[in-house]
């Protein structure tokens, strides 16, 4: 009997497991997906360049959505800010762009996002403290006051009030004589995934998606440089989901809100070129990379072959990152710098269009001064110093890269079916399917670093070395005076005829079926605070209760 | 009759933020421990979560707080509990909260505040502790 | 003041202290109950049971409302299960009553199972004594719902009403099972999903297949989460206790239910004191911890300790 001669494969993996420490058994990702100690050209047996990748700027836009990428342009910086009064946070604002920010990104507090005014007996003890409060375009106002909003784009984080501060934004613009069509920026108000995820939802779905094509169908009518909707994984990922999950959820609130603005009239390439979207960068280096280019890639096949997309902007996945703010750590805080420059570089190889980079010290509080500056020149060292901006998508080609990459396709593709058979995301929203996906995951994770199956430095490993306590940003009391003092102020300083008027035209159109940008602009233009606009709305729309899964 | 003994424990966001992962994971891990969870879930305030506790006759209520309003509402749980006769509850909590502001709510009467990457063993040994500060 | 005239005050705590003491299977309960007896027998009892996703919870809430609407004031007992491993549980049901934690005309008590079978807890019997004693108009019993195994809930409440959903495979089951003849009212929850006219014929003909009663129960089509027709449920509970009362079977069904309670506080003493007898330095549990290859016949064992007890008979 002749014996087969090893292959050079066969070869190494003999000497693999034969050195005087017998190698990890298995690896996998921070999500569970199985990872082999080495990839070689086998894996990459079926593979086709044109089919899965194609160049930059071409479909299915694997390797990125512009022909240059960042040789063209840098991604932009966009850290995100805001805290206190809207005047505190204009100051920050101006610093930050001294600094080189080039597009402002805003924080809104808690009653802000919410839907609550600052004086509102709910707003106790929350106002200013995790972002800038804004009751008014008279905030708003304050908030912008020196900064020409044609010559930045802003990105507003909000959701069920979205609309209300995409008016109020827009209505700044007319004081500063500029027509809407100048102003550029995004605005998040992605409502799914506040049902799913974060909870900040206020409205039920039906509503909530109403007011969602509204701002959708007004954009495209009227802001050609606006991203109406973020559509945003970030939060899915921080609650708790795999990156699968993230990746898959994300493009399913995508779909849903194709459909949603094709089911109120538009034609789709009159609004998909500007969807954008939001995901997390986590700390598992490879399989964030691998998430970002499957995500260009599956969205793009969806937008042309299932939704007919004929623009090939349609096709086109745009993103902000974030660093993951669930991967920054109490102990040893200084090390989160080390963690969110890894995330960033993740974010970067895997061709964002714009980046945040977390402080070190927001897991303990708001960022201050010093920490949101090295946060920024985290992003300015990976852009002009590392060389990793001077090719784009380096990783492509790389054996393990486009299995890993495949592999989150996949995974998100068995979402897709699953999530089809349930009936579509807003049925998986009632019955929990999402939710309770998430809360696994969450549970999962939390249990593997309990057992130390999963080491986080500083936590469960290398303990010591805890440095002297960092300060830290406090809000104090007085910015909370302040601003309910100056709410009070407005009410009683405007015209309340004219106010109620407004509302009243407001609700009306709410009970119709017309678009409710208009009548919004309206009530913002006439100082109605965003409390009493949301008060108005609750009275036509309900309020949403979650079906509570565990 | 053979007597037996099940900790209760109140688990709550209070206040307006709904980052729920941390509250929900902990309270699967107490009850994996044995206890029985009452999660009264998102945007409970001070009066709701010291009415339910004592209608529930819980032996400790543990907050989960994200918002920066937690020197706000922790102190005014509290003050209800004192109102109420029912300082024997114990009140525990977690979130974004810096250590100075820890600090003083423990002098307050909090008795212990776990911020993130507290392991769960951690807490579930406070819990069977009967819930004695560490 | 004692924690019995507390309680008859009006005071939450001593309420809730009182329920914790049947819980942990307190003596002291026992003998509170027993002083509370006479204060006993004017609330209503509406047992709310069904299969685990039929929205039990959800539709309590919603009955809660109704019930304050109307004025009347309302105790709410929730079951759910604890982990046989580790005896924890989560208890799910208050979240979904959290507009009424402020309400001082509603009592909500959540109660894990801690072993007990038959869908409720050990301590639920005595829970609703001292909540009718506190004066609550109504108690509402939510129990476990794992299926087919919540009949202890009938021997308990004067109204069963059991809650299915359309499309689910256990609106047959139940026909199946038996638990059509407990209830009192069929409540198709969920309508909004479409099915439930289906569900609702599958019940009927079930009904018309079984022996004729005095009672027709209703069957009612509601949407606890979009708060539809929840009037339409709570006047059907209230049309079967007008029914109960006006026929004289609300007397019949609570004299049963002493009965009951006799046998089940009966049945756990007997149970802890077996128990006792096997564990403790009594010839039986001796020759048990002897006894390594389980060759002992317990039914000459149990036999044994019956006698001891002047309790012959049996096997």
């Amino acid at each position: 009997m002749a014996v087969r001669r090893k292959t050079a494969y066969e070869e190494w993996a003999t000497r693999y497991r034969a050195g005087k420490r017998a190698p990890k058994e298995s690896a996998t990702t921070i999500s569970g997906v199985p990872i082999e100690p080495l990839y070689t050209p086998e894996d990459l047996a079926d593979w086709n360049y044109n089919e899965k990748l194609g160049f930059p700027g071409e479909f299915p836009y694997t390797r990125g959505v512009y022909p240059s990428m960042y040789r063209g342009q840098l991604w932009t910086i966009r850290q995100f800010a805001g805290y206190g009064t809207a005047a505190e946070t204009n100051r920050r604002y101006k610093f930050l762009l001294s600094q080189g920010q080039a597009g402002l990104s805003v924080a809104f507090d808690m009653p802000t996002l919410m839907g609550y005014d600052s004086d509102d007996a709910l707003s106790q003890g929350e106002v200013g403290h995790c972002g800038v409060a804004i009751d008014s375009l008279e905030d708003m106002e304050t908030l912008f006051d020196g900064i020409r909003l044609d010559e930045i784009t802003t990105s507003m984080t909000i959701n069920s009030p979205a609309a209300i501060l995409y008016a109020m934004y827009i209505a700044v613009g007319e004081k500063e004589g500029l027509s809407a069509s100048q102003l550029g920026g995004t605005l998040q108000n992605d409502i799914l995934k506040e049902y799913i995820a974060q909870k900040e939802y206020i409205f039920p779905p039906e509503p909530s998606m109403r007011l969602v094509v509204d701002t959708i169908v007004f954009a495209a009518r009227n802001m050609p440089r606006w991203n109406a909707v973020s559509i945003s994984g970030y939060h899915i990922r921080e609650a708790g989901s795999t990156a699968i999950q993230e990746l898959a959820f994300t493009l399913a609130d995508g779909m849903a809100y194709v459909e949603a603005s094709i089911k109120a009239g538009l034609k789709v390439d009159e609004f998909a070129p500007r969807l954008s979207f939001f995901f997390d960068s986590h700390i598992d280096f490879f399989e964030e990379i691998a998430k970002f280019r499957a995500a260009r890639r599956l969205w793009a096949r969806l937008m042309r072959e299932k939704y007919g997309a004929k623009d090939p902007k349609s096709w086109m996945l745009r993103f902000h990152t974030q660093t993951a703010g669930v991967s920054l750590t109490r102990q040893q805080v200084e090390n989160n710098i080390s963690r969110t420059a890894y995330e960033a570089m993740a974010a970067v190889l895997g061709g964002t269009n714009s980046l945040h980079t977390n402080s070190m010290d927001e897991v303990l509080a708001l960022p201050t001064e010093r920490a949101a500056q090295i946060a920024l020149r985290t992003q300015q060292v990976l852009a002009h110093e590392t060389g990793v901006a001077n090719t784009i998508d380096p990783l492509a080609g790389s054996y393990f890269i486009e299995r890993l990459t495949d592999e989150m396709e996949r995974g998100a593709q068995q979402y897709f079916d699953q999530i089809d058979e349930q009936g579509g995301v807003l049925r998986c929203i009632e019955n929990g399917f999402f939710q309770r996906e998430i809360a696994d995951a969450a549970f999962e994770f939390e249990r593997k670093l309990e057992a130390n199956e999963r080491i986080i430095v500083g936590v469960n490993a290398y303990q010591e070395g805890e440095g002297a306590p960092v300060p830290t940003l406090r809000i104090g009391p007085e910015t909370e005076a302040a601003q309910v003092s100056r709410v009070k102020a407005l009410k009683a300083r405007r015209d309340n005829t004219s106010v109620h008027n407004r509302l009243d035209e407001l609700k009306t159109v709410a009970r119709g079926t017309d678009n409710l940008m208009p009548p919004l602009l309206n009530c913002v233009r006439a100082y109605v605070t965003e409390g009493e606009i949301m008060a108005a709305l609750k009275e036509v729309f309900g309020v949403y209760r979650e079906p509570i899964l565990f | 009759m053979v007597q037996t003994k099940h900790y209760r424990v109140l688990t709550a966001k209070v206040g307006l933020d709904g980052h729920d992962r941390g509250v929900k994971v902990v309270s699967r891990a107490l009850r994996d421990a044995g206890v029985e969870v009452i999660y009264a879930g998102l945007r409970q305030t001070p009066e709701m979560v010291v009415e339910a506790g004592i209608q529930e006759d819980v032996d400790a209520i543990g907050v989960s707080l994200h918002s920066g309003a937690h020197m706000t509402l922790i102190p005014r749980i509290l003050e209800l509990l004192k109102e109420r006769n029912a300082s024997d509850i114990v009140v525990f909590g977690g979130g974004i909260i810096p250590k100075d502001d820890a600090d003083e709510l423990k002098k307050m009467g909090v008795v212990e505040i776990f911020g993130p990457g507290t392991s769960l063993q951690t807490i579930i040994d406070f819990v069977n502790s009967g819930f004695k500060a560490r | 003041m004692s924690l019995a005239g507390a309680l008859l005050a009006g005071d939450v705590r001593a309420l809730a202290r009182a329920i914790s003491l049947a819980e942990d299977r307190d003596p002291q309960a026992t003998e509170l109950v027993a002083e509370l007896q006479p204060q006993t027998g004017k609330a209503y009892l509406v047992g709310l049971t069904g299969s685990p996703g039929t929205g039990k919870s959800t539709l309590a809430d919603a009955l809660v409302k109704v019930i304050r609407d109307r004025g009347q004031t309302v105790g709410v007992i929730a079951v759910d299960p604890s982990s046989p491993f580790t005896g924890g549980a989560v208890l799910g049901d208050r979240i979904r009553m959290s507009r009424h934690t402020l309400d001082k005309g509603v009592f909500i008590r959540s109660m894990g199972a801690r072993g007990h079978l038959g869908g409720l807890a050990a301590a639920t019997r005595e829970a609703i004594h001292l909540l009718d004693a506190y004066g609550r108009d109504v108690i509402l019993v939510e129990t476990v719902g794992v299926g087919q195994s919540e009949l202890e809930i009938s021997t308990i409440c004067d109204t069963i009403a059991l809650v299915v959903m359309p499309e689910s495979g256990d609106a047959v089951q139940t026909i199946k099972a038996g638990i059509l003849e407990i209830a009192d009212v069929f409540i198709v929850n969920k309508m909004d999903l479409g099915g439930a006219e289906k569900t609702r014929r599958l019940i009927q003909d079930a009904l018309a297949l079984g022996p004729k009663q005095p009672w027709s129960p209703p069957i009612v089509l509601a949407s606890a989460a979009k708060e539809e027709s929840i009037d339409k449920v709570w006047d059907a509970i209230l049309a079967h206790r007008a029914f109960l009362e006006k026929s004289g079977a609300l007397a019949e069904r609570r004299q049963q239910r002493l009965k009951q309670e006799v046998v089940a506080i009966v049945a756990e003493r007997a149970r802890e004191d077996a128990r006792r007898s096997l564990e403790g330095d009594t010839p039986v549990a001796r020759r048990l911890r002897e006894n390594r290859n389980g060759k002992l016949n317990p039914y000459a064992l149990a036999q044994e300790l019956l006698r001891e007890r002047g309790l012959e008979g049996g096997y």
